[in-house]
């Protein structure tokens, strides 16, 4: 059972480009990441999936259902959490809470003290007196207390302080053992390869890829630290090649044994070669479009 | 009926402040009449001689010596322009305020029709018009009683549910606008009460200008009209009904469609 699904989905504002032709799959269970920066089509994603603006073409199903014609149905079974959580003036955060249940229909004012409490959070507080990273709390809470299926969260951390990040990380990954859907869209790469199975670049509005995390990080490049003298121009497979004080690192995504030839050519001292992390993969992935472009 | 019970509260304040100055004033007006009414014949006299100007404000065929006289010039101009600015601010905003506030995310990420938040919004939009008419008439029939005068029920009631009437369709009217404004609505909504309260009064000053009554509300809430006829205009009522009904309409068919921000 796929809990997002998308086909051929593009969203124009006018002649702006949001996304274009998105073809998505999300299984249920998965913690999954939409990695992308800023501009990308992460929330053009998001919000077509809620219902919140309306596809130009293309379809978009959530647990099955279409996304413009059983909004409502799909929504009693999502929580979101906002990038910029913002509130109505002059409430609590548990009347907050309180109007977020009632609209779902939900008692769900338990659940919503025990997340209070985790992410330390005062249910009495005014929401104009609170800072963002409280307010994002608010979100957080509103998000999860309805114990959701699929939970789609865009910039989650965003204002969270390393504390409340971890607890908050802890509560996703029980809600992912119990199992809910985690969509999770950041460019922080490091949060992503932390705690998602799959994940998807978009860029430009269009996924340019879309595999396991894993994947993602063995598929690529590595990266290559030496220090000694080794003659690299010609070597085809370099990127994002750096020198410091006698040392020089690059990815390398070439032939292993024609590096390793040119590495035997030279006089190499020392030798590191390592997985590269997300953010270097997607940078990678980037540099990559920009050439094609 | 979340949605509705959560407008009421949001909009509290201003339904609080609105109702009491609409309706201390229209107290105070009352109470004054008791100080002025023995100089009344003289002002009525005095007013009578403003050529179109006196019937523009219908005071040409009013009494200014009687309350009901006294009450339709006086108190219908407060109620008519306080309530007309209330009715247009409250509806105006319905909409409009989710996208400005940037609330719209929270509300519509719920599993809440636009329909169903349509339709409570619009429901607590009339709630709080009732309210404030049955709160203001209340203040208005004791404050006359206070005073020692007998109440001319027929023509205050019908003065009131003119004005009701108007604030309804100013409201629907201003939810249609509602739906398509992002921001800058506040003004629209004022622009467009004080242009049918002009357009009220541009029709009545000749003959030749008289077909815009059609286009203004305020031209079945004429006090003159009202206090000697002892009738509304039907006719008048209608296309007000039906403008109402087409602003309501308007907002549902752009608000079902369109992408919120």
């Amino acid at each position: 059972m796929e809990a997002i699904q998308t086909e051929k989905l593009t969203k124009n504002y006018g002649t702006a480009r949001g996304i274009v032709e998105l073809d998505l799959s999300v299984h249920a269970g998965e913690f999954f990441g939409f990695i992308g920066p800023n501009g990308a089509g992460k929330s053009t994603t998001i919000r077509t999936l809620l219902g919140l603006i309306y596809p130009t073409s293309g379809q978009a199903t959530v647990f099955g259902m279409d996304v413009v014609r059983e909004k409502e149905s799909i929504l009693r079974r999502v929580g979101y959490l906002p990038s910029e959580a913002i509130f109505y003036p002059k409430l609590r955060v548990r009347d907050i809470c309180k109007l977020s249940a009632n609209l779902r229909n939900m008692e769900c004012s338990a659940e919503a003290k025990s997340l209070c409490e985790r992410l330390q959070l005062d249910p009495e507080k005014k929401i104009d007196e609170l800072s963002f990273g409280n307010r994002k709390k608010v979100a957080i809470v509103c998000a999860l207390q309805s114990k959701p299926e699929l939970l789609i969260l865009d910039e989650p951390t965003g204002g969270l302080d390393p504390l409340i990040q971890r607890v908050f990380f802890e509560i996703l990954r029980e809600r992912n053992r119990d199992g809910a859907t985690i969509f999770f869209s950041s460019h922080i790469l490091s949060e992503v390869q932390r705690n998602c199975t799959r994940a998807a670049v978009i860029r430009e509005g269009r996924i340019i890829a879309c595999d396991s995390v894993e994947a993602f990080a063995n598929a690529g490049a590595k990266r290559v630290t030496l220090r000694g003298q080794v003659e690299l121009k010609g070597l085809p497979g370099i990127k994002d090649l750096r020198e410091g004080e006698g040392t020089r690192s690059f990815l390398y995504s070439g032939d292993m044994p024609r590096l390793l030839q040119c590495l035997s050519a030279g006089q190499v001292t020392d030798l590191t070669v390592a997985e590269p992390d997300l953010e270097e993969i997607f940078l990678h992935f980037y540099e990559e479009g920009d050439e094609n472009t | 009926m979340t949605i509705l019970k959560h407008e009421l509260r949001q909009g509290r304040s201003s339904f609080l402040i609105w109702t009491s100055v609409i309706g201390v004033m229209l107290s105070v007006c009352v109470f004054l009449y008791t100080e002025v009414r023995g100089e009344m014949d003289a002002v009525t006299d005095l007013f009578s001689s403003f050529g179109s100007f006196t019937a523009a404000f219908g005071m040409d065929r009013l009494n200014f010596g009687t309350l009901e006289g006294f009450y339709a010039i006086e108190c219908g101009s407060m109620l008519g322009l306080g309530g007309a600015f209330f009715a247009a601010i409250c509806a105006v905003n319905m909409l409009s305020k989710e996208e400005v506030n940037k609330t719209a995310d929270f509300l519509f990420s719920h599993p809440v029709s636009r329909k169903r938040v349509l339709l409570e919004k619009l429901l607590a939009v009339f709630v709080q018009l009732t309210m404030m008419n049955v709160i203001v008439l209340a203040m208005s029939l004791l404050s006359i009683l206070a005073i020692g005068e007998t109440i001319p029920w027929a023509q205050l009631l019908l003065l009131h549910l003119a004005y009701y009437l108007l604030q309804l369709e100013l409201a629907g009217i201003c939810y249609g606008i509602s739906a398509f404004v992002k921001r800058g609505s506040v003004g629209i909504g004022l622009g467009i009460a004080v242009l049918f309260y002009f357009t009220n009064l541009i029709s009545n000053l000749t003959e030749s200008a008289s077909f815009l009554k059609y286009f203004t509300p305020f031209a079945y809430c004429d006090g003159a009209d009202i206090i000697t006829e002892q009738r509304l205009d039907g006719g008048l009522m209608a296309i007000g009904a039906g403008a109402c009904l087409l602003g309501i309409l308007i907002a549902w068919y752009q608000y079902t469609r369109k992408d919120l921000s």
